[in-house]
């Protein structure tokens, strides 16, 4: 009994560390365990179904994010069928902020764990390369709610932003020369310029909090 | 009359002394220093008097053969020169980069209206020329304002607006009142000797002194500006006598600070949804669609002037409105005019009104020395702004998702000068009612150079050495604006999913309501379609390629393809009207002279339209034209009318004559047809250039999938034509197998010359023939890589490179395998004839 409690306990912890909700550990992991106790499992139906995001066109990456094994920190590929607490918190994660403590590397460490999650939703047969027709299916989606655009706008855009990734990373190929697709150094070379700090984060309301709003979806 | 002969030759003699910079006083050497200087501003009716009985004193016996009428002219005149002498100014301190490059422009600005005040000081004695606050707040200071407006990027702004306010309310008050506090506090204790100030006055002079000035800095923080509006509070205090202040007064003040300050808001906001509106419905009226802007922009600030509102804030707010929609109502051309007029005023005042705070320095009568209030102001002023900022993103930094660095504080607090809006303010003041109303023109001032000069030569060398994090000047990429929105999309979904309302969610919230509603309201339908923001990159990327392509063409020595192509391509154009909904005009603005009329009659379809870049056109178009007319005239439909240019006050109007445009169809058509036969019959040519047509045509294709859509006679000529080409087609020269062999036989006996050299090199190089360097590195990726530049491609030509991409192993192999493509025709040989 004791030593599964500790266990429990210890597990928390880790995932208090890895999650990066570091603040009042002891505090949190409780946090944690009453929630991961409370809340039953969700599967692709119930975030569907939430009202708010119905309107967004890229609803269905952002919820197979979440059911993306590689989001979860660890090397493991493929996709859950229903996701529990912990994996949630995970997801969660990549999108905590920096605080004015966080170091340089470990900033940099941040914003390439978020060009991953980025990476991993436009990758979708994990293979570790963007495809055009992946890229493609992306951007038709992304645009396809702003009506006027076409398909065939969508394509071209994404041609056009494929051709670019080619010709910053492989500036000098022979005619015959294929791009297969975008690999996660080239997708990070790409964005190089981009500033994540104030685009990848979410203002949670509180560290603590964080995980009873998580909660709230579920429930 | 020899006076006033005098005074323009001076002014001249300024002119070329700025030319020279070397002080050629020698001119006014001679200038009787007695001279009432005629003013500047037409506000001072004196010297005019003086003068036109002097210009009536010379009676005119018999008719004049030339009359010299100095004093009819005179105020406008001296204007017209003053603003010369200041752009010229410019000129000069442009021209020494590198002075520039340790010295702010400004504070190169004022030290040059010290040289230019001096000569006046010295000539006259007095100075008669200065910023004359009436000029200053209705005529120099509205464009810089409304430049900034229109310029603001809204959603930084937006999503920092608590930041902005904080520090722009918070911080001024903060400012004024401590810096009124204190100096008061000084004064008691008696640091300035004999002072008639009271505590409200100082307050008075803290709130003028207070804020920034958004002439001085051009930073997203400071520039909504209170203290103008502090200024009018504290203005009416003082106004009221000290004695008559109780609570309920203090309590009044408070109230119409936010009323000043919301009320100037909610002006400028009406003003800028009625130029929304307007511009709506400007499309017959496009020559003067621009102006609506600035004269709407304009009233906006007098009205709230009237009201007296804050002007400022309510100009600064018309134009952050209204800039999302006019932008996408107007015309592109008239967009690009708003755009470069705005700058071109905002620019000129600026330089205007630095060279006259220089200027107005030279002037005895205003300054009144004070030790102890000067440098305590100073010193103050600058304590005071670093306690303020620093507090106030500490609190910020609370709440703030990334918190503002210590380095950047650093810089919001070193950065704040003062300037001109000062001083100005200072010079409104109620000399009855304050005493020392001079005192405190001439500490302004001193504020205003120490902050400008001192501040500003150090400020360079200070954020180089504290590392400031410095905007990368951004290259436009297509993927990272991709990724942009797919950011904005997921932070809104990770908003939605864990059920907190964020900024994200109430940016969300707000981008739906405003496409519901607000653009619906005040934008074209037509306009609405191109709202999209990756679109929007995308169009200026295809921009942007088609600009250096022609570019690159030229630089190497041939643009005669690009030329011939869209001759052809806009008789097709006019020729086919039924499908201007569906035809983008990329080539609209190329070809010489068609364009206008096309581009203004119909609201161009946004995708390909080169209005974007009409600046930079121009000069290639003028050059082209030469080339073109020959050239149509050489082989193009001898219309009986021929091209006249027809001037115009309301329309770039040209020549449409519905006949002539069909024959050049057909001809062209039929030439197409021959070429086609002809390259059939296998005039293969070297491989390089198989790859050249390719980017032709994708510059064409726009035009061709439209083609093909219709039903018309010509597009199943189309058809046919690509029907019989093998499946490389995808290198079928739409585009250079159109005119080549039409023109080729014709114009030039030499065109059987080989390969023109740049094409050879480029072949050498890197195995590509684009005439683009941009394209020359994108080629080489997959046949169908030019899919930017042929945006809305839906003909059976397009598919098959789209399918030929998707499956891009196996068949893309097999493309490289095909023998060259035998259709298209050798195009440089024909450009290099042409040429």
């Amino acid at each position: 009994m004791g030593a599964s409690q500790a266990r429990t306990e210890h597990k928390y912890q880790d995932l208090a560390d890895k999650t990066g909700l570091k603040k009042k550990r002891a505090l949190t992991s409780i946090c944690f365990m009453i929630m991961d106790f409370l809340l039953p499992h969700c599967s692709r139906e119930n975030l569907d179904s939430i009202p708010a995001l119905a309107n967004n066109p890229i609803r269905k990456q952002i919820v197979e994010a979440f059911f993306d094994k590689r989001n979860q920190h660890q090397d493991e590929v493929g996709s859950f069928e229903e996701i529990g607490f912990e994996q949630f918190l995970m997801v969660m994660s990549h999108f905590r902020p920096p605080t004015l403590k966080t170091t340089e590397e470990e900033k940099e460490a941040m914003r390439k764990e978020k060009l991953r999650f980025l990476f991993n939703m436009h990758d979708t047969d994990n293979d570790g390369t963007i495809t055009l027709a992946e890229y493609r299916k992306v951007v038709e989606e992304l645009l396809s709610k702003s009506g006027a655009i076409g398909q065939e706008a969508a394509k071209a855009i994404a041609d056009a932003a494929m051709l670019e990734v080619a010709s910053t990373n492989v500036p000098h190929m022979a005619p015959d020369d294929f791009y297969e697709g975008i690999t996660f150094e080239h997708f990070e070379q790409i964005l190089k310029g981009l500033e994540m700090e104030s685009r990848m984060h979410i203002r949670f309301l509180d560290v603590d909090t964080t995980t009873m709003h998580c909660g709230k979806s579920f429930s | 009359m020899r006076r006033c002969g005098y005074v323009s030759l001076r002014l001249l003699g300024l002119v070329l002394l700025i030319c020279l910079v070397s002080g050629v006083i020698r001119v006014n050497g001679d200038v009787a220093p007695t001279h009432q200087e005629s003013h500047l501003k037409p506000s001072e009716p004196k010297s005019n008097v003086s003068q036109s009985e002097h210009g009536h004193g010379s009676g005119i016996t018999g008719i004049p053969i030339v009359n010299f009428k100095w004093h009819h002219v005179e105020t406008p005149y001296l204007v017209a020169l003053w603003i010369l002498v200041a752009f010229l100014s410019k000129l000069v301190i442009e021209a020494n980069h590198h002075v520039t490059n340790y010295i702010p422009e400004s504070a190169l600005l004022i030290c040059f209206g010290f040289i230019l005040g001096g000569i006046v000081w010295g000539a006259d004695k007095v100075q008669t020329f200065s910023l004359n606050p009436t000029v200053f707040f209705y005529f120099l200071l509205p464009p810089i304002i409304l430049d900034t407006g229109y310029a603001m990027p809204n959603k930084l702004f937006f999503s920092n607006l608590g930041a902005i306010l904080v520090h722009a309310v918070i911080g001024t008050c903060w400012n004024a009142a401590s810096l009124g506090l204190s100096l008061w506090g000084c004064h008691m204790a008696g640091a300035m000797g004999e002072l008639d100030v009271g505590l409200l006055q100082y307050l008075l002079f803290g709130s003028l002194i207070a804020a920034v000035d958004p002439v001085a800095v051009i930073a997203v923080f400071e520039q909504v500006h209170v203290n103008e509006v502090l200024f009018n509070v504290f203005d009416a205090f003082v106004k009221l006598g000290g004695s008559q202040i109780n609570a309920w007064e203090i309590i009044k003040g408070i109230i119409s600070f936010f009323v000043v300050a919301f009320g100037g808001s909610l002006v400028g906001f009406v003003f800028g949804l009625l130029i929304s509106l307007l511009t709506r419905c400007t499309k017959n009226i496009q020559i003067i669609e621009p102006g609506f802007v600035f004269v709407l922009g304009y009233l906006a600030y007098l009205t709230a002037e009237m009201l007296s509102l804050s002007a400022i804030l309510s100009i600064v707010f018309c134009g952050i409105c209204c800039q999302k929609y006019i932008n996408s109502n107007m015309d592109e051309k008239s967009v690009h005019t708003v755009r470069y007029v705005m700058k071109v005023l905002a620019n000129g005042s600026e330089t205007i009104i630095f060279v006259f705070l220089g200027i107005s320095a030279i002037d005895k009568t205003i300054w009144v020395w004070n030790t102890g209030f000067i440098l305590l102001t100073l010193f103050f002023i600058f304590v005071y702004r670093f306690i303020g900022v620093f507090f106030l993103t500490w609190i910020l930094n609370k709440y703030r998702l990334v918190p503002i660095e210590f380095i950047d504080q650093v810089i919001m607090s070193y950065g704040g000068l003062r300037g001109a809006v000062a001083y100005g303010l200072a010079v409104l003041l109620d000399g009855t009612k304050i005493k020392e109303k001079n005192l405190m023109i001439c500490t302004t001032l001193i504020v205003v150079y120490f902050t400008v000069i001192i501040q500003g030569i150090t400020m360079k060398p200070l954020v180089t050495w504290l590392k400031v994090k410095r905007a990368a000047v951004g290259e436009l990429t297509l993927i990272e604006k991709v990724q942009n929105k797919v950011f904005d999309h997921l932070l809104v979904a990770i908003e939605d999913i864990s059920g907190q309302i964020g900024h994200n969610y109430m940016r969300d919230k707000w981008n739906n309501f405003e496409e519901q509603w607000m653009s619906r309201l005040l934008m074209k339908p037509s306009a609405r379609k191109k709202q999209d923001y990756v679109f929007n990159v995308f169009h200026q990327l295809n921009l942007k390629d088609a600009m250096s392509y022609v570019a690159e063409g030229e630089r190497r020595g041939s643009l005669e393809f690009i030329r011939n192509e869209t001759a052809f391509i806009d008789f097709k154009k006019k020729f086919g009207d039924e499908y201007s909904e569906v035809m983008p005009d990329i080539m609209a603005d190329m070809s010489d002279d068609y364009d206008p009329m096309s581009a203004m009659r119909r609201d161009p379809v946004p995708s390909v339209s080169l209005g974007m870049h009409e600046q930079t056109m121009n000069g290639m178009r003028e050059t082209e034209g030469v080339n073109s007319h020959h050239l149509l005239q050489q082989h193009l439909y001898k219309g009986r009318k021929q091209h006249r240019h027809r001037y115009s006050r309301s329309h770039f109007d040209v020549n449409k004559d519905e006949n002539e445009v069909q024959e050049i169809f057909q001809r062209t058509m039929r030439s197409r047809l021959e070429s086609f036969k002809s390259a059939k019959m296998g005039v293969a040519p070297p491989k390089t250039i198989t790859k050249y047509p390719k980017k032709d045509q994708g510059q064409k294709m726009p035009n061709g999938k439209s083609m093909d859509k219709s039903k018309s006679y010509h597009s199943g000529d189309e058809d046919f034509e690509f029907s019989e080409g093998d499946s490389a087609s995808g290198y079928d020269a739409s585009g250079t197998g159109i005119e080549n062999p039409a023109f080729m036989p014709e114009l030039d006996p030499m065109s059987q010359v080989q390969i023109p050299p740049w094409l050879a090199e480029a072949e050498l190089d890197s195995g590509t023939v684009a005439p683009s360097q941009r394209a020359q590195l994108r080629l080489p990726w997959t046949p169908s890589n030019l899919r930017r530049l042929a945006p809305l491609r839906i003909s059976t030509r397009s598919t098959d490179s789209f399918v030929l991409a998707d499956a891009h192993g196996a068949q893309q192999r097999d493309d490289e395998l095909l023998p060259p493509p035998p259709t298209p025709p050798p195009p440089p040989h024909k450009d290099d004839g042409n040429m």
